[in-house]
């Protein structure tokens, strides 16, 4: 029997869990470039190293980004993946697809480049992964004739995403994929020619339980919420605690702002609706009988980036609450308005909550033209080193 | 002449019919099996979404794979999660069952619904990233061939526990909110080439490029230095001048964060805490790495109270229970010392002994 040029890629094969050497192993039969990144890849594992390095910069006609040069740093051995650029794809709001459009991308990646595909990349685009600079454009061309147009990369707008929302989601405040479709639309040129300091991403949720983690990843965070009442259906609660439900443990207690009430006599769950703070935790608990109020629109979060430079950030409450009415126009006036600052003001690789942080929050609101207000704070300063504006003073 | 800037398919050409008549008029939903989303619409119309495990990293072979089971059970309907998980949108009912067989009889992994651990978010890794650390593909394959029965359902989680993996600082998988994050770390400085660094690279943008000021311009061999004190080992200044490296096989690694969230149920979003510093890279598995895990999950799941996520336990129960509870070593590594690292310091006496 052959020895395997794989021995510890192919450890990775054993277990339950859906292998994606399996999956590199399908397509290296089939391209030379993924069999090379599978080869790459097993010294990679020896080694302990990776083995791609900064590139050349490639592009397609129109386009100032969306594709990414890739470099293995040994051609020698490698040749198959001596260029093996990824190529990002924008992905329709919600990560919905017929298969029929799959299989039309399948066929263009094959033709193209390596067969290999991540669904999706960590900001939602499909990405494929592995082409020539030669295949680049005539690839980048038939995506194009079946529909598919390109991502963003580097100091550009990054492609948008969204949760499920209103598709398939009871507790959707607002049209999550539809904002994400029109800023989409609407944002073309920012996304496709890169001409910021550095990168910015906008996702949208559609309620606070926030699935695609807007807060904490993107630099402007739409995350839908409703600022009237709870709905509460006492004959669906009331169903639910003669199923032995223990309502007042397990939704009740753990009410962050003990807004909630359950009255064991008159067997009826009441909210104070001035106390809740829209958390979703009984509506979590409790889909059939409680759901979010009629009031709905967005709240508006800044800053959510990961780590690199100054450290990481979850997004800080910009508008707590905005009407999410298409065509969405004052969310992107503030869009045109925050980036214009940002770009004016920022240093080279510096996220718009770094820049807030350096320059402050008062500076960056009056720049776009919000008035301050008590739910942009966990608490008031501590401090007295107040800054006073000329006009402020005598 | 090509056409330019038109956005990426209308999501509402991909849409189920049930999905587009239905489309934010749901009612609720339950789950009916591990695995299975049950929604219902004030229509009285159903449509069940059974979520299956992807490795992310997938072939032409597997998407027409899951294109065939789709267009037999799903009118060719189908969606990804935002955890990469894979989605079978059945809108007839008398479908389902002979879908879910078939998925068992091709070994698919049905789980990731409600209570459970469901997908990890990761980055690129060794296989198409230039800063890789470490290989996010490889840790997530060791980890959830562990966790698979908290996917399927076969053992149970008080909460929900989501794992993500980074394979540097750049966070491009934003661990920083995560239950359990896995997170690729240089424990040394860069190396200069003086040489290359002086022909390939812009100075002030490297010295600019450093949050700390460790970078100076050094005149003598028109390249830089580094101050080894000031250095984070952040890999931002090698970002702008790949002629700096910072890669190093043998004290490369990765550390280990807890209790991050971005579900704002109950409290708010809150970053991932560091448990374990470093831990070497074990190719092909890992296997350090998932021990720690698969121990952070069984003491949390068994020591939580019904609906605590990981996060929220450690606050009730107080840092020092968490260490003692973990078996793990709190050490000089635990306490911050960068930005805003004294808002992490106690001031209370209240302690646990």
């Amino acid at each position: 029997m052959e020895e395997s040029k794989t021995p510890l890629l192919d450890e990775l094969e054993k277990g339950d869990w859906p292998s994606f050497v399996t999956e590199i192993k399908r397509a290296a039969k089939k391209n030379k470039g993924a069999a090379g990144l599978l080869s790459q890849l097993e010294s990679s594992y020896k080694e302990k190293i990776g083995h791609w390095k900064h590139g050349g910069i490639v592009g397609v006609k129109g386009y100032g980004g969306g594709v990414v040069g890739r470099y293995c740093d040994d051609p020698e051995k490698y040749p198959d993946i001596r260029e093996f650029h990824t190529v990002r794809v924008c992905q329709p709001a919600g990560f919905f697809y017929t298969t029929k459009k799959l299989r039309q991308l399948a066929d263009i990646w094959d033709k193209y480049g390596s067969g290999l595909y991540n669904m999706h990349g960590s900001t939602g685009d499909i990405i494929l992964l592995g082409t020539t600079t030669p295949n680049l454009q005539p690839c980048v061309d038939e995506l194009a004739e079946i529909g598919f147009d390109l991502g963003g990369s580097g100091g550009a707008l990054r492609s948008l995403s969204c949760c499920v929302g209103q598709a398939r989601c009871e507790k959707a405040c607002i049209d999550s994929m539809d904002i994400v479709r029109e800023l989409t639309q609407q944002y073309q040129a920012e996304i496709h020619r890169p001409a910021w300091p550095y990168k910015f991403k906008i996702k949208s949720s559609g309620c606070p339980n926030d699935c695609a983690a807007a807060s904490a990843r993107s630099d402007l965070a739409v995350i839908g919420v409703w600022r009237d009442t709870i709905r509460i259906d006492n004959s669906a609660v009331r169903k639910e605690v003669d199923g032995g439900y223990d309502i007042f443990n397990r939704v009740v207690r753990r009410c962050p702002s003990e807004a909630l009430t359950w009255d064991q006599k008159k067997r009826e769950l009441t909210v104070s609706a001035e106390d809740c703070v829209h958390c979703m935790h009984c509506i979590n608990m409790m889909p059939d009988a409680i759901s979010i109020g009629r009031e709905r629109g967005a709240t508006l979060l800044i800053g959510g980036k990961a780590t690199v430079v100054k450290g990481s950030m979850i997004g800080w409450i910009l508008v707590p609450f905005i009407k999410m009415d298409p065509p969405y126009s004052e969310l992107k006036d503030l869009f045109y308005k925050m980036t214009e600052w940002w770009a004016e003001n920022a240093k080279n690789r510096e996220r718009i909550g770094e820049l807030i942080d350096r320059l402050g929050y008062s500076t960056f609101l009056d720049a776009i033209g919000l008035k301050p207000l008590p739910q942009m704070v966990r608490a008031p300063r501590s401090n007295p080193y107040i800054f006073w504006k000329k006009e402020e003073v005598k | 002449m090509a056409k330019n800037d038109f956005g990426p398919p209308d999501f509402r050409e991909m849409l189920p019919p049930v999905i587009k008549k239905n489309y934010g008029n749901w009612k609720s939903h339950d789950i009916p099996r591990p695995g299975v989303l049950k929604h219902t619409s004030y229509t009285g119309d159903v449509i069940h979404s059974v979520r299956v495990a992807s490795p992310r990293l997938v072939s032409s072979d597997w998407i027409r794979e899951i294109s065939d089971v789709a267009d037999k059970y799903c009118d060719g309907y189908v969606r990804f999660t935002t955890r990469n998980n894979l989605e079978f949108l059945v809108s007839d009912e008398k479908k389902l069952q002979p879908l879910i067989n078939e998925l068992d009889a091709k070994d698919y992994m049905i789980g990731g619904v409600g209570l459970s651990i469901s997908n990890v978010v990761h980055t690129q890794g060794w296989i198409h990233c230039k800063s890789a650390v470490t290989d996010a593909s490889g840790i997530t394959k060791g980890v959830m061939d562990k966790m698979a029965d908290y996917f399927t359902g076969k053992k149970s989680v008080p909460a929900r526990l989501r794992i993500a993996v980074a394979c540097c600082v750049n966070m491009c998988g934003a661990c920083h909110c995560s239950d359990i994050a896995i997170v690729g770390i240089h424990r040394t400085i860069p190396k200069i080439n003086d040489e290359a660094v002086a022909r390939s690279c812009e100075l002030p943008n490297v010295v600019a490029s450093c949050p700390t000021g460790a970078i100076r311009p050094n005149p003598k061999t028109k390249s830089i230095s580094i101050v080894a004190e000031k250095c984070m080992m952040c890999g931002n200044c090698v970002v702008v001048c790949p002629s700096l490296k910072i890669m190093d096989p043998e004290n490369d690694g990765v550390s280990i964060w807890v209790g991050g969230k971005v579900s704002n149920a109950r409290s708010g979003p809150a970053f991932s805490r560091l448990a374990i510093p470093y831990i070497p890279n074990e190719p092909p598995r890992w296997s350090t790495v998932t021990a720690a895990v698969n121990n952070l999950v069984e003491v949390w799941a068994a020591n939580a109270k019904s609906g605590e996520r990981m996060g929220e336990w450690i606050n009730r129960i107080g840092w020092e229970r968490f260490f003692k509870l973990t078996n793990l070593p709190f050490t000089d590594k635990h306490i911050d010392d960068f930005t805003h690292a004294t808002t992490t310091f106690r001031s209370t006496t209240q302690s646990k002994f």
